[in-house]
């Protein structure tokens, strides 16, 4: 569907009007996969828990589990946090984009941004996984003991920020995938 | 013009190839056992699910690119490859990032879950996952070239003819 020389303005305004009602599953998808990531970033983010362990009776012990701890919940919180902000910005694109000249430019900056967002947002869901397993199940072999019999609330949430992010991850991978598909259809 | 770009492809795919069977390889290879004081420190790869689930993401993304490379002749498939590509480029780097979280917790520790670094007593371990990291790092940039490429290429005659 290239535009070639003859083509008049008009066609290309009709071929524009054409194609945006069917745009409109990208749009709720992206909004979608937004929510997932701000609630994977915010719930992370406000990950923390204390316990006090009383040693000796005048004697307590106050334990803090913060999610700063652990670089690799930091690196999730970073990630998904970036994801958030490419999700609007692509929602303001896709409804201002009409202004941009070169459609097949514009066409290939998405595609090749959602994928670099889908990179970030599986890295920062891989470490923060396998964290998370490490603290709910500990290695023997290294003898790391786990943490979540103690701080179970900590655990939980970050395991539902987790979730979130997966599910946030499984949607931008679909996004991607439309939008390859279209950038091929223009082909 | 297009000569080249098959090529180019082909090259990239080779390489990302030898990355990830030499990342396979070694993490598979990796195991080092020290005695301190009577007591037996074993570590291997096994030992801990990160390191297996990157032994299995490089090896199902390996079979995968050697399948590709063997059926890179035939036209009708490429635009499930280019998907499939994405996953894969998917699967590599959360593997990579996880093993590179629990890599960095076997060197440094993490004082405040009490746990204590490994790297001190299995260095032989640690150098050879080390260097299974490093070529997964490797898978991944150039699977990602390799994705950024198609896109490009995917493009291109959209650029011979611009909108007026």
């Amino acid at each position: 569907m290239a535009l070639e020389n003859g083509q008049k303005p008009e066609d290309k305004a009709e071929l524009a009007a054409v194609t945006k009602p069917t745009d409109w599953t990208i749009v709720v998808l992206r909004v979608v996969a937004f929510f997932a990531t701000v609630t994977a970033t915010v719930v992370m983010a406000s990950n923390k828990e204390t316990k006090s362990l009383v040693v000796a009776p005048p004697i307590s012990v106050t334990l803090t589990a913060k999610f700063q701890h652990n670089p690799a919940n930091v690196y999730f919180v970073i990630a998904n946090g970036i994801a958030s902000l490419h999700n609007v910005f692509m929602i303001v694109v896709h409804f201002f984009g009409d202004k941009f000249k070169d459609k097949g430019l514009q066409l290939v900056m998405v595609a090749v941004l959602d994928m670099m967002i889908v990179a970030l947002v599986s890295s920062g869901d891989g470490a923060a996984t396998f964290m998370a397993e490490l603290g709910k199940k500990g290695n023997s072999h290294a003898r790391w003991n786990k943490i979540c019999d103690k701080f179970e609330k900590y655990c939980d949430r970050g395991g539902g920020a987790i979730i979130s992010s997966y599910i946030g991850l499984l949607f931008l991978l679909v996004i991607t995938v439309l939008s390859i598909i279209k950038l091929l259809k223009r082909n | 013009m297009t000569q080249t770009r098959r090529i180019f492809t082909f090259v990239l795919r080779l390489l990302a190839l030898a990355a990830t069977v030499s990342a396979t390889i070694v993490m598979v290879t990796s195991h080092d056992s020290t005695r301190v004081l009577n007591l037996t420190f074993k570590a291997k790869f096994s030992d801990s699910p990160t390191f297996m689930y990157f032994v299995i993401v490089e090896a199902i993304v390996s079979g995968y690119n050697l399948i590709i490379l063997l059926l890179s002749s035939k036209g009708s498939l490429w635009r499930i490859v280019i998907i499939l590509d994405v996953v894969a480029a998917l699967l590599l780097t959360s593997s990579m990032s996880a093993a590179l979280a629990i890599g960095q917790v076997a060197k440094k520790g993490n004082t405040h879950a009490g746990w204590l670094p490994i790297c001190g007593q299995v260095s032989k371990f640690c150098n050879h996952v080390n260097g299974a990291l490093v070529a997964g790092i490797l898978a991944a940039i150039f699977y990602y070239v390799l994705n950024l490429f198609t896109l490009y290429n995917a493009l291109n005659p959209l650029f011979v003819v611009k909108p007026s």
